[in-house]
Formats: C-alpha cells, sequence, structure tokens
C-alpha cells in the first residue's frame, strides 16, 4: 500500500465510480416506473429539492437534530462521568455489573411507551428516550477503558502523588479515551434509530413524524425523499463523528501505527 | 485478569465473592424498583411496585399469548440473523478476495452502512404491512453491515505468506477458501455476529413496536396504549433478559468456537517478534 501511493483524483475517481453507476442504474431502471412503490428516481429527486429546501423544513429537520444532540450528549456526559469511578473500583464494578448488563440488553425502543407514560408526548420524552439508550455503551466502554488502565503508569501517578484532577485529565480520560469512543460509535445509530423511532410514535414535528406521515397519506415520492435524507443524515452524523474522533485520538492512532511498524 | 488470590481471607473463593456481589447489585435494583413507588417518589401509576410486577409477568406466562408473543420475536430474530450472517459471509469473502472489487465497493459500504435502517419502516410498511417480511427488512438491514465490515477485516487479515503457499501447492478456489481465509476470517466473523445478533434483537423489537408486526414489541406498546402498566413492565423485563441470553450465548459460543485460536494467536505473535 505505501508503495506507488495513487493520486489524489485516481483514488476519488475509484470512490465515486460505483456509488455513480449504482445511482445512474437506479435512475435510468426506474426511468419509465408505473410502479406505485417505486416512482423515478428523478421525481424523487425533484420532490426532495422542494420539500427539503425550502424554508419550512427547518420546522421538521431542526426538532429532530436538537432532540438527537441532546439526548446523545447528555448520555456521552452521564455515561463518562458513571463509567469512571465504576470501572476505578472493583468493588462497585463487581456489584453493579450485572445489573449494568441487564439494562443494557433491554433493546431502547421499549423504552418508547415507558418514557411515555412518565416525560408524556413532549421533547423531554424523545430526549430521553435517546438518553437512555445511548447511555449503555458509553458506561460499559468507559468502565472497560478504565479498568483496562497501564498498571504501570497508574503506580507512577500514584508515587508521584499527583491530583485528583490532574490525574484526571491527563492519565484516566486519555488512557480509556479508544474505548469510550468505541462506546461513542455504537451509540449513535442508536440515538438515530430511537429519535426516529420517538418521532414516529407519538411527536407533532421531525422527520420521522413526515416520514410517517407521508406513508400513511400514500405520498409515496416524499416518503422516498425522506428516507433519502433520514440515509444523508445518517451518513453526514457518521463523518463527522469519524472527523472529532480523529482530532481527539490522533495520537493513539499515530502511536498504534508506530508500533506495528517497529 | 486479576489474582486468583484476592479473597481468601474467609476461606471463600474470590469467584463465590464476585457472584455475591453481582446478586447483591441485582436484589438492590429490585429493592429500590419497589421502595421507588411504594414511598411515592414516583407514582405506582406509571412505576408499579417490582413485586406487582413480577406477578404480572407470573400471571402472563400462564397464557398462550404470552408464548406465542415470545416464540414470533425470536423466530424473526432468528430467521433475519441467518439470513443476514449468510449474505455477509459469502458477500464479504467475494469482496475480500480481491483488492480491486474492495477498493471498488469500499466507498459504497461506507455509504450505505450509516443508513439508519428505522428509515425503511415506511416503504416496509407499504410492502408487507405487518407480516413478518416487515421485520426481516429492518432485522437483515441492520445485521448485516457488522457481519460484512468483520468478514472483511479478517479476509483483509490472511497471512499473504499462507495464501501463496495454498497457491502454490495447487489449492483450488474452494480449497483456499476453506483452509486459508476461513480459519483467519472466523475470529473476525464471531465478532460480528455477536454485535449482529444485539442489532437483530433490537430492530426484531424496534419493528413490533412501530409497525405492529406480532411479538414482545408489540405486546408492549398494546399494554401501554391499554393502561397495563405492570404487564407492559413485565414485557419489557422479558425483553431484558432475552438481551442478557443473546448476549452471554453470543460470547459462549465464540468462546467455544475459537477455543483453538487465542492460544494460538498469541504464541505466533511471540515467535514472530
Amino acid at each position: 500500500m505505501k508503495s506507488g501511493m495513487p493520486s489524489l483524483s485516481r483514488r476519488i475517481a475509484v470512490m465515486l465510480s460505483l456509488p455513480a453507476a449504482l445511482i445512474a442504474a437506479w435512475w435510468f431502471a426506474s426511468a419509465g416506473s408505473q410502479n406505485f412503490y417505486f416512482p423515478p428516481l428523478r421525481t424523487i429527486v425533484e420532490t426532495f429539492g422542494k420539500l427539503w429546501f425550502s424554508p419550512q423544513a427547518i420546522h421538521n429537520i431542526a426538532p429532530s437534530l436538537v432532540r438527537f444532540s441532546i439526548g446523545y450528549i447528555a448520555a456521552a456526559i452521564l455515561g463518562i462521568a458513571i463509567g469512571i469511578p465504576v470501572g476505578a473500583s472493583r468493588n462497585l464494578r463487581n456489584v453493579l455489573e450485572p445489573v449494568l448488563e441487564f439494562l443494557r440488553a433491554i433493546p431502547p425502543p421499549v423504552l418508547v411507551p415507558v418514557l411515555i407514560l412518565f416525560a408524556g408526548l413532549g421533547n423531554e420524552m424523545k430526549a430521553l428516550v435517546i438518553v437512555f439508550g445511548c447511555i449503555w455503551p458509553v458506561l460499559l466502554n468507559t468502565v472497560a477503558g478504565v479498568r483496562a488502565l497501564d498498571e504501570v503508569l497508574a503506580e507512577v501517578v500514584r508515587s508521584y502523588r499527583i491530583g485528583a484532577i490532574a490525574r484526571f485529565w491527563h492519565f484516566i480520560l486519555p488512557g480509556a479515551s479508544p474505548q469510550i469512543f468505541t462506546g461513542l460509535r455504537q451509540s449513535l445509530s442508536i440515538g438515530i434509530i430511537l429519535m426516529v423511532i420517538s418521532e414516529m410514535f407519538a411527536a407533532r414535528d421531525g422527520i420521522g413524524f413526515a416520514l410517517v406521515q407521508y406513508q400513511r397519506s400514500f405520498a409515496i415520492p416524499e416518503m422516498w425523499s425522506a428516507i433519502i435524507l433520514l440515509g444523508i443524515i445518517g451518513i453526514a452524523l457518521s463523518m463527522i463523528f469519524r472527523a472529532f474522533e480523529a482530532w481527539i485520538l490522533g495520537w493513539y492512532h499515530g502511536l498504534r501505527q508506530s508500533q506495528r511498524a517497529n | 485478569m486479576s489474582a486468583p488470590t484476592t479473597n481468601v481471607r474467609a476461606g471463600i473463593s474470590a469467584r463465590t465473592v464476585v457472584w455475591l456481589q453481582g446478586f447483591a447489585g441485582l436484589a438492590g435494583f429490585a429493592a429500590l424498583l419497589e421502595i421507588l413507588p411504594r414511598s411515592g417518589l414516583i407514582s405506582p401509576l406509571y412505576l408499579p411496585p417490582f413485586s406487582t410486577i413480577v406477578a404480572a409477568l407470573f400471571k402472563e406466562t400462564m397464557s398462550a399469548e404470552f408464548w406465542t408473543a415470545l416464540g414470533d420475536t425470536l423466530e424473526a430474530w432468528a430467521i433475519g440473523l441467518v439470513i443476514s450472517v449468510l449474505a455477509g459471509v459469502v458477500i464479504g469473502i467475494a469482496i475480500g478476495s480481491s483488492n480491486a472489487v474492495r477498493t471498488l465497493t469500499h466507498s459504497t459500504i461506507e455509504f450505505l452502512r450509516p443508513i439508519p435502517s428505522v428509515a425503511l419502516i415506511p416503504l416496509a410498511v407499504l410492502l408487507f404491512g405487518s407480516q413478518i417480511q416487515s421485520t426481516l427488512v429492518l432485522v437483515v438491514y441492520a445485521s448485516f453491515w457488522p457481519v460484512l465490515i468483520q468478514v472483511l477485516y479478517g479476509v483483509q487479515d490472511v497471512d499473504p505468506v499462507a495464501r501463496e503457499t495454498a497457491r502454490s501447492y495447487g489449492l483450488g478456489n474452494w480449497a483456499q477458501i476453506r483452509y486459508v481465509i476461513w480459519p483467519t476470517t472466523l475470529p473476525y466473523l464471531m465478532t460480528g455476529i455477536r454485535l449482529a445478533a444485539a442489532v437483530a434483537l433490537i430492530l426484531a423489537i424496534t419493528s413490533e413496536v412501530a409497525i405492529d408486526t406480532q411479538g414482545l414489541g408489540k405486546q408492549i406498546a398494546d399494554t401501554e396504549s391499554g393502561g397495563a402498566v405492570a404487564i407492559m413492565y413485565a414485557y419489557v423485563i422479558v425483553a431484558g433478559i432475552i438481551g442478557v441470553i443473546v448476549n452471554v450465548g453470543a460470547r459462549a459460543l465464540e468462546r467455544r468456537l475459537l477455543a483453538w485460536h487465542p492460544s494460538m494467536r498469541l504464541d505466533n505473535a511471540g515467535a514472530r517478534a
């Protein structure tokens, strides 16, 4: 792979060739489609432009993204904050592990009906559903990450009597961060699922709500455009996440690479 | 990981202590669920005491409805998982075996993977209504990717020397897959199956909650809208227990099938270093 790195333009061409071919195939195969459920891609694209590039679109897109961000960020902070003490204490871990394993194993969408009881149909419910679904992967991975911290480093930190705050910022958090990111990545897709599901179940706005409305009123091109929008949001969020991870964990990947080269 | 002789003071093995601690944790959680509604901190209308939930669960297990729902969920989960694993293995090996195909398909896979499977719910509803096929569409779409990605990693990890050797000895394509690619890929595949099993369960129950296909998720949604809160929690607990069984079972299967593997791998790494 190292020898003869292909030029950037060539790599972009390779990257785009298959997606372009697939989209073209969809475009031409569906061009004269009379099938009610599979309208021509041309119609879908036109609908997409009309529907989601209009000023009103913000009323459906913004609430979804706000709910998702609040729920996801809250889950990340809570998961790390609870995970660090649990990971650091063996007794605490032994006591809590079975309970956490059980809570994690509950498929998060069943929480939608449960939390409707507590928080009604409002935005709080949707954010809470996302928090409850996203927290477990972060929490359990933080526990695992803190548990696997380098023992020698831990001894050094103790010998030098490094204070709690410095220990947290310079030892525990960076040491556990590769594992924490694994958890955050798993939570990302769960969060998107829950955002859509909670809006399908009970909402007055949001992309999930719009999607269900279009399906129920048999507005098929609109429905397809909402599916594509969700796909684009999923891809965009995973790209943002990857950039964030590369930024924060750059040192770690660099370390791994140099270790592998040796 | 910890030394086996951590708690010999009272003559109890460390293992027993861990078990007891875990049991105490679960008991404490159950007690919390009992006390919160009884003390009025949480209205019993929203969260009935744990004993009431357990009683409801016990009563439900006497009904045929419960077992049908459980069977429906497990059926959709199992069929979906088998389809994903087979498709993931076949497509993964096909793509992974050729460098050109892998580079060509990489971007497409990376684009399709993060598309949330729940976006397909309306399409599944229109095509299949609330039949099991709707559930299968979602389950397969979601659980296919972890298998595929892991198989691709695995095929990429095949030792080139082993591959060249197999080729020099005149092993055919099929024999190469069976004796060279498969053993290297298996550990990766098992990781993929473990992830896929959990995801498949989530999506099976999601589609029951959202599309009303038969199963535990539908029972939860129905009992919630019917106000039978204790029964709803009983089903939530059942869903959690199944989740635990799936996770633990997948891990046990992984350990069993790969019993030959990690030690051998460590030895190899040691010999090379």
